[in-house]
């Protein structure tokens, strides 16, 4: 087995089992969707109009949540330690650990994005759209957070201090994510642009997010 | 003297006790002559009197970048070539540069009353100076919950590297973008679109928020020098205590 189909299988074995927060994000999501209606009244036109952007916001908050973990647990058991000394380069071990978290909380917010847009009375046809915004974004999200993620445990910090650091640098990700599920639901601007360029994000951050995290944990766990 | 000597500190506290007091002075000139000259520069003929906020307004946002910029370059002293100041001197930056930007979105906001109507709007180059706001905060946040300095600047350090991607964001966010906001009219291809007789002022006032930013910046890092002295000599003293 390659050290990266072993560690993929590790963190995911370990966030899917008892004491892993895999699904907690996506319960997270569930729950801020449905305080929303209570906070702004139970409008179903302007629930409809905002819907996308409440669920972004959620869907953001969610992974910023799970963030925490990334690193956390590893540092305490002192696996990351091992991880560092690995035959791997530290960038890949990341970038691996990253993809991993993005299975076990990025994904599960994708998947029930659809049932949470019904709730939020976007049609039906239109839930796939957002879907898929969230499916290109996400990943942006999980490492871009994994920055902030290395620098907080390179810290013994957690907790606010990674949602005020990590927060900012989504603002991008946030702006085109919501921009292109606007035009597909409503229009009339075209998908394409933002789509392609949220596309573009996510890709960027797949490459510069292990390579600043790595950096931040050789400087700060030496 | 070489260049190379200004990274013992204490020669490098030798040279800025001996340059500050006339960078201040060169400061205080600076800004007489740029006040002065924003003065008696003439009223806009669509702003009227208003358009003397730009006066501040601009220095102040070439300055809040700047910052960061310094920062990026202090960052990649600090992890690439692990010069001892460059820690200093990007902790130093943050707090300044911040002010800088705090100061352009203000006189921004105050300026966009009057003129847009409104005191924001949430377009392209005023959403991203307000990021450039949020970094610095999560800069600083870094450097107050890091206990040992060393670590905290490391920290933020590639913080201030992943931010300086914001920069040209800013930059070319009135190109990109429709926005709100003017686009460049000083430094743009085909020349200035100012009048010289507004440009000339603005440009003396630049140099003199440019003075200031250099001299608050060294002061900014002696202080931060000598508290690390402070530190080191109470680790000292409570060890002593202790054994």
């Amino acid at each position: 087995m390659t050290p990266f189909r072993a560690l993929l299988l590790r963190d995911m074995r370990l966030a899917l089992r008892v004491g892993g927060g895999a699904l907690m994000g996506a319960l997270f999501f569930l729950i801020v969707v449905t305080m929303t209606p209570f906070a702004i009244g139970p409008d179903l036109a302007l629930l409809a109009r905002i819907g996308p952007a409440i669920l972004w916001l959620g869907a953001l908050l969610a992974s910023l949540l799970a963030l925490d973990r990334l690193f956390a647990t590893d540092h305490e058991d002192g696996s990351l330690d091992l991880l560092m000394m690995g035959p791997l380069p530290l960038e890949l071990s990341i970038a691996t650990k990253a993809i991993a978290h993005w299975l076990t909380t990025g994904l599960p917010l994708v998947v029930i994005a659809p049932l949470l847009g019904l709730m939020l009375n976007v049609e039906l046809r239109n839930t796939g759209w957002l879907a898929l915004t969230l499916l290109a974004g996400t990943p942006a999200l999980t490492f871009i957070g994994l920055i902030g993620a290395a620098l907080a445990v390179a810290l013994r910090r957690g907790g606010l201090l990674l949602a005020v650091l990590v927060l900012p640098l989504t603002v991008p990700v946030l702006i085109f994510g919501i921009a292109a599920a606007n035009a597909a639901i409503i229009g009339p601007t075209p998908f394409g642009p933002p789509f392609t360029i949220l596309c573009a994000l996510s890709l960027a951050s797949l490459v510069l997010g292990p390579i600043a995290a790595a950096a931040a944990l050789r400087h700060g766990l030496e | 003297m070489p260049v190379i000597d200004l990274a013992n500190p204490t020669r490098f506290l030798a040279v800025v006790n001996r340059v500050l007091p006339w960078l201040i002075a060169a400061t205080i000139v600076l800004f007489a002559v740029g006040l002065f000259g924003a003065m008696k520069a003439p009223d806009d003929y669509q702003q009227g009197a208003t358009v003397k906020i730009m006066f501040l307004h601009v220095p102040a946002a070439w300055l809040g970048m700047f910052g960061w910029a310094l920062m990026s370059i202090a960052a990649l002293g600090t992890l690439v070539w692990r010069h001892p100041l460059a820690d200093v001197a990007g902790k130093a930056a943050a707090p300044i540069g911040a002010a800088f930007t705090f100061i352009c979105l203000v006189t921004g906001s105050l300026w966009g009353r009057p003129t847009w109507g409104t005191y924001w709007v949430w377009d392209a180059r005023l959403t991203s100076m307000l990021v450039l706001l949020l970094l610095y905060f999560g800069v600083l946040a870094l450097y107050w919950t890091a206990e040992e300095p060393g670590r905290g600047a490391r920290a933020a350090a590639v913080l201030s590297l992943v931010g300086a991607v914001n920069l040209p964001v800013i930059k070319f966010s009135v190109d990109w973008w429709n926005t709100l906001h003017q686009p460049a009219s000083v430094f743009r291809m085909g020349g200035s679109t100012i009048d010289p007789a507004i440009l000339t002022p603005l440009l003396i006032m630049a140099l003199a928020f440019t003075f200031l930013f250099v001299a608050l910046h060294l002061a900014a890092m002696r202080n931060e020098i000598l508290r690390r002295r402070v530190r080191n000599m109470r680790l000292i003293q409570a060890q002593e205590l202790h054994a």
